[in-house]
């Protein structure tokens, strides 16, 4: 079961750019890509916990602010030679709205 | 729960199986990581460069604190694991008990001080770790000291040369008739003292040491034979003993090493052990390969798979820079043995093969050890070399008839050759991680197989392996592309932005036939400083191609918070603006004010959202944004001058604030620091700044290519200015020149190494046409670059950088 809620705009979010969003169990990183894709990961680098959000985006990649690990924001997976992952969470663009699905965070919280 | 692991030792072998744990089995364990030292692991077998000053200890760490943190490693570094309680499962260090449910042993070894008199006075250190390397560096700086180096091993020849390196006189001690008796046979011990010889050290061999002389720190030491040699350092090389008194202590089996069985445990089935502290099939190892293997072992069994240790040989390389000296295996006389030799007296090179029935069996090179991986390869292989018998000892390329060509040796090496002896990588796996990874540079190959990442002395082999593979693709002098997502190199993607009229990022990328969609971290902060200093004006700058911190204007710190240093023109400030400074720490708490080495205060811990309310507050006081972030200019520092010094011989402080109102908001290459002195006593530090002055009486000394940093060097004089005005024109001149020439992040000293100062004088200061030239175009830059971003900020500016989108919590609640 799916229970989409809309956060805001795509313009809300630069392009190449991220925003948070505040959540019960910390910040999740929005990102939007050149091609106007719009991506959710955990705001917190597998690494030593750099924001996510502060990296820059290139394709649909961000590289951590703090030490330079390079993310998919499609799969969370950490590329290159660094191993580690962030998790990602399913993201619905209608009309120019980004949705989250509102289950995958009380999923989180209750796990 | 995760099971708690806990490591004593934190060395070689345990680092290298903390690596394969937490490959195969991340966050199973919950890992405790005690260590003597008081510091992380480090790569042991670099010392010797080190000692010799080829290296220093940041080149040669293997585990920094980001990996512990990485994984989640507790460590506690300088503290001595004293007791092991097994019955209760902790061990304790400091009176402090620590639980475990899986202990390791990795103490490796002591060194072995021989029992004479004088071993403990002041002076007399052994060569193990970081510590004695400090040591005995800080008495090889005293002028005319002089160094006894006790044994004539592998690690006493390389105390002894580096020792030498540093200007040292050097004696070394030997018991044996000929240095290195364990690697080597006399014959090549003989050429190898000689090269030693040649370098100044004095070789004394069958030396037997009677005493260690002197008055609480050592002076002489005494021979059996009535020699005395002079020392103010004694170096222990004598060999070194398991460590295993913990292990003793704790009922634990230990012969001459703590025993251990084919899967690394113990006596006591919840304790393992490796490294140079076990023995194993009685033997006790000293090199790193077997220590290696035996790491990956002991991971395998941490996780409830048995793989079983086998022990496989070793070859021996000296790393004293300039001698070539290679064995392996069993080269001792014997009935049933043979051996070639060949020997040329006149380079200096002596090779040895011993046989038994066509197979090899060991190996001496000394003076071209090229054939060493493939005379390994034939012995480890048991290869029957009967039918190359009469033309073995001249190598392989003569053997196999092939040209004298280097790249056709390697070529000819079979896939399972062993190339990287520390890491026991094989040609194969190099070779295949090249092709199948697309690996192109020797850092690359280390980053993937770790082959050549420990002792080194393999990466000619690699680099050969890496022509051989890749052919013409493999130029490591080649032009090196700004990253991945281009072939195309700094100066060509500058040339072409110029001369194809290029005025954005997504233009420069479709012109120039960038490889990814839209660059990467690496190429697009370059290409938006390309973009402003080509194009002032016009080109609009591209915030999300910048790094955080110059997207955000202040620092970011390790927890996410920012750091914010307002501007103090040349480190002149006033009671105004440190009590608007004052206020902003209290108003928006902020835990720590430091005075930064730029002469100027540094407010660390600032919230992100609160960044624009505490810009506001300092801007209301009339402080600007110091930078303190930005590839620009950075500081001017000054000094107090011919306003109140004694000395000064001109207003350096007065002329340190022009210089800074003049010139701040500019965007450079990398950052650009600047100070000016008021006399050649230079309290300003100018000499070892980007660009620096030094007043004197005349005027003004203008320099450039400093740094101390990274590294250290002082400027080099660029010319003599008689007036503040002209020091100001061509300080502008030269920042313009690098600013228009400088790749992306490359400091003022490295440019001027990579374009030759004398490129940069016949422009700034002999051509002063081009010089005026070149001051105007800076001027017209800065009148788009000196907008305080600060107050933009403070005005609305990227307001979304410093807000929250959405809180998800409230719109549920609101549900
Ligand atoms: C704050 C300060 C330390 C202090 O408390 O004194 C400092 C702090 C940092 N320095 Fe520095 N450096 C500071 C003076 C220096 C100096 C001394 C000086 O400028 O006279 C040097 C040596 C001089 C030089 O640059 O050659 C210095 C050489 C470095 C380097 C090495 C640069 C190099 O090319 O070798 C780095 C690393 C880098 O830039 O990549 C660095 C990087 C940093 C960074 C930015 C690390 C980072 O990327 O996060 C630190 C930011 C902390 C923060 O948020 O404030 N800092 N740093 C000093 C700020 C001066 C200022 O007022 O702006
Ligand atoms: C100068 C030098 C050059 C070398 N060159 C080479 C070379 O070229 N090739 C090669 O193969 N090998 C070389 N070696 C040998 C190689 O470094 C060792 O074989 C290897 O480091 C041993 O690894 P280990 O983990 O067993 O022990 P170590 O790396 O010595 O680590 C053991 C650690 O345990 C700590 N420790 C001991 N007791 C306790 C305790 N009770 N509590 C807490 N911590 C404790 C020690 O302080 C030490 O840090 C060299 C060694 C030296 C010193
Ligand atoms: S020296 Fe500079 S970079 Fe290093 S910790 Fe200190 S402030 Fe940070
Ligand atoms: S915290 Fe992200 S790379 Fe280090």
């Amino acid at each position: 079961m799916t229970d989409w809620i809309d956060i805001g705009a795509l313009a809300d979010v630069p392009s190449r750019g991220a925003r948070c969003l505040t959540t019960p169990l910390g910040k999740i990183a929005i990102f939007r890509t050149a091609d106007d894709r719009v991506f959710a990961i955990d705001d917190r680098c597998p690494h030593r916990g750099g924001p996510l959000s502060e990296g820059i985006v290139h394709g649909a990649q961000v590289t951590c602010p703090l030490h330079n690990w390079v993310f998919s924001l499609e799969t969370g997976e950490a590329q290159g030679a660094d191993a580690g992952a962030v998790r990602t969470y399913p993201l619905r663009l209608h009309d120019n709205r980004i949705l989250i699905d509102a289950q995958t965070l009380r999923a989180r919280s209750a796990a | 729960m995760a099971e708690k692991l806990v490591v004593i030792g934190a060395g070689m072998a345990s680092g290298r199986m903390l690596e394969h744990l937490f490959e195969t089995a991340p966050g199973r364990f919950d890992v405790t990581l005690f260590g003597a030292e008081p510091r992380g692991n480090y790569n042991r077998i670099m010392l010797s460069p080190v000692l010799a000053g080829e290296k220093q200890y940041r080149d040669i760490v293997t585990h920094n604190e980001d990996w512990y943190a990485a994984h989640e490693v507790h460590c506690r570094f300088g503290r001595t694991v004293t007791k092991i309680d097994r019955q209760a499962k902790t061990v304790f260090a400091d009176g402090v008990e620590t639980p475990y449910d899986r202990l390791v042993i990795a103490t490796g070894s002591a060194p072995f001080i021989p029992p004479i008199a004088g071993k403990d006075l002041h002076g007399v250190r052994a060569f193990r770790d970081l510590d004695d390397v400090e040591a005995m560096v800080a008495v090889a700086r005293r002028p005319g000291a002089s160094a006894v180096v006790i044994g004539g091993g592998l690690l006493g020849l390389e105390a002894a040369a580096a020792l030498r390196g540093r200007g040292m006189e050097v004696v070394v001690l030997h018991l044996a008739p000929h240095l290195m008796e364990r690697q080597l046979d006399p014959a090549a011990g003989y050429l190898l003292r000689r090269t030693l010889e040649s370098r100044g050290i004095t070789v004394h061999c069958k030396a037997q040491t009677k005493a260690i002389v002197g008055n609480g720190r050592v002076e002489a030491v005494a021979l059996e034979d009535g020699t005395v040699y002079p020392a103010d350092l004694v170096v222990m090389a004598a060999g070194i003993r398991p460590e295993t008194r913990l292990a003793t202590d704790a009922g634990i089996e230990v012969a001459r090493g703590i025993v251990v069985d084919d899967f690394m445990v113990t006596s006591d089935p919840d304790i393992l052990a490796l490294g140079e502290c076990v023995e194993h099939g009685q033997t006790v190892y000293g090199l790193v390969a077997p220590l290696y293997d035996m790491a990956r072992v002991a991971a395998k069994t941490l996780v409830g798979e048995s793989v079983p240790f086998m022990p496989v040989q070793t070859a021996t390389q000296l790393k004293v820079t300039g001698v070539s000296l290679y064995s392996v295996g069993d080269f001792a006389d014997a009935e049933d043995r043979e051996e070639i030799v060949l020997r040329d007296a006149a380079a200096g090179i002596y090779k040895r093969v011993v046989l038994k029935q066509d197979r090899v069996l060991g190996a001496v090179l000394y003076g071209d050890t090229t054939d060493g991986a493939w005379l390994f390869d034939l012995l480890k292989r048991g290869v029957d070399i009967g039918a190359m018998r009469d033309t073995l000892i001249y190598g392989q390329n003569h053997t196999q008839g092939t040209t004298a060509d280097p790249l056709a040796a390697v070529a000819n090496l079979p896939a399972e050759a062993e190339i990287c002896g520390c890491n026991g990588v094989c040609k194969s796996t190099i070779t295949s991680a090249i092709a199948g990874k697309g690996l192109t540079t020797l850092d690359d190959v280390r980053a993937h197989t770790k082959a050549s990442a420990s002792c080194g002395s393999c990466t000619g082999l690699v680099e050969k392996l890496l022509m051989a593979t890749l052919g013409d693709r493999y130029n490591p002098s080649a032009i090196q592309p700004i990253c991945g997502c281009t072939e195309l190199g700094h100066d060509e993607v500058r040339r072409m932005i110029v001369a194809q009229d290029l005025k954005s990022i997504p233009a420069v990328m479709q012109e120039l036939g960038w490889k990814t969609s839209c660059g990467c971290a690496k190429c697009r902060p370059a290409l938006n400083y390309y973009l402003v200093a080509t194009w002032p004006g016009e080109y609009e700058d591209d915030g999300q191609s910048r790094f955080i911190n110059e997207r955000v204007h202040a620092n970011i710190q390790k927890d996410g918070t920012y750091s914010v240093v307002p501007r103090m023109f040349g480190g002149l400030t006033n009671a105004a603006e440190l009590r608007a400074i004052a206020d902003v720490a209290d108003k928006f708490n902020i835990p720590t004010v430091k005075v930064t080495g730029g002469q100027r205060i540094d407010l660390l811990g600032v919230r992100k959202e609160d960044l624009p309310a505490v810009w506001a507050d300092l801007n209301r006081a009339g402080m600007m944004s110091g930078a303190a972030y930005a590839k620009g200019l950075r500081t001017v520092k000054t000094c107090v001058g011919s306003d109140w010094c004694r000395f000064g011989t001109q207003d350096s402080t007065g002329l340190g604030v022009r210089i800074e109102k003049f010139m701040w908001g500019s965007w450079t290459p990398a950052k650009l620091k600047l100070a000016v002195s008021g006399c050649p006593r230079n309290c300003a530090e100018a000499t070892c700044k980007d660009i620096g002055v030094i007043c004197v009486d005349s005027g003004y000394e203008i320099h450039f290519g400093g740094a101390a940093g990274l590294e250290i060097r002082g400027t080099e004089v660029l010319c003599h200015a008689a007036s503040e005005d002209e020091t100001v024109e061509i300080i502008a001149a030269l920042t313009q020149l690098y600013r228009e020439q400088g790749w992306y992040l490359e400091r003022i000293y490295k440019w001027m190494k990579r374009v030759g100062t004398d490129s940069i004088k016949a422009q700034v200061v002999q051509d002063k046409d081009r010089r005026r030239q070149l001051y105007e175009r800076f001027v017209h830059s800065q009148t788009f670059a000196q907008v305080d971003p600060w107050e933009e900020r403070v005005n609305g500016k990227d307001a979304h950088e410093f807000a929250a989108m959405a809180d998800v919590q409230l719109m549920q609640a609101a549900e």
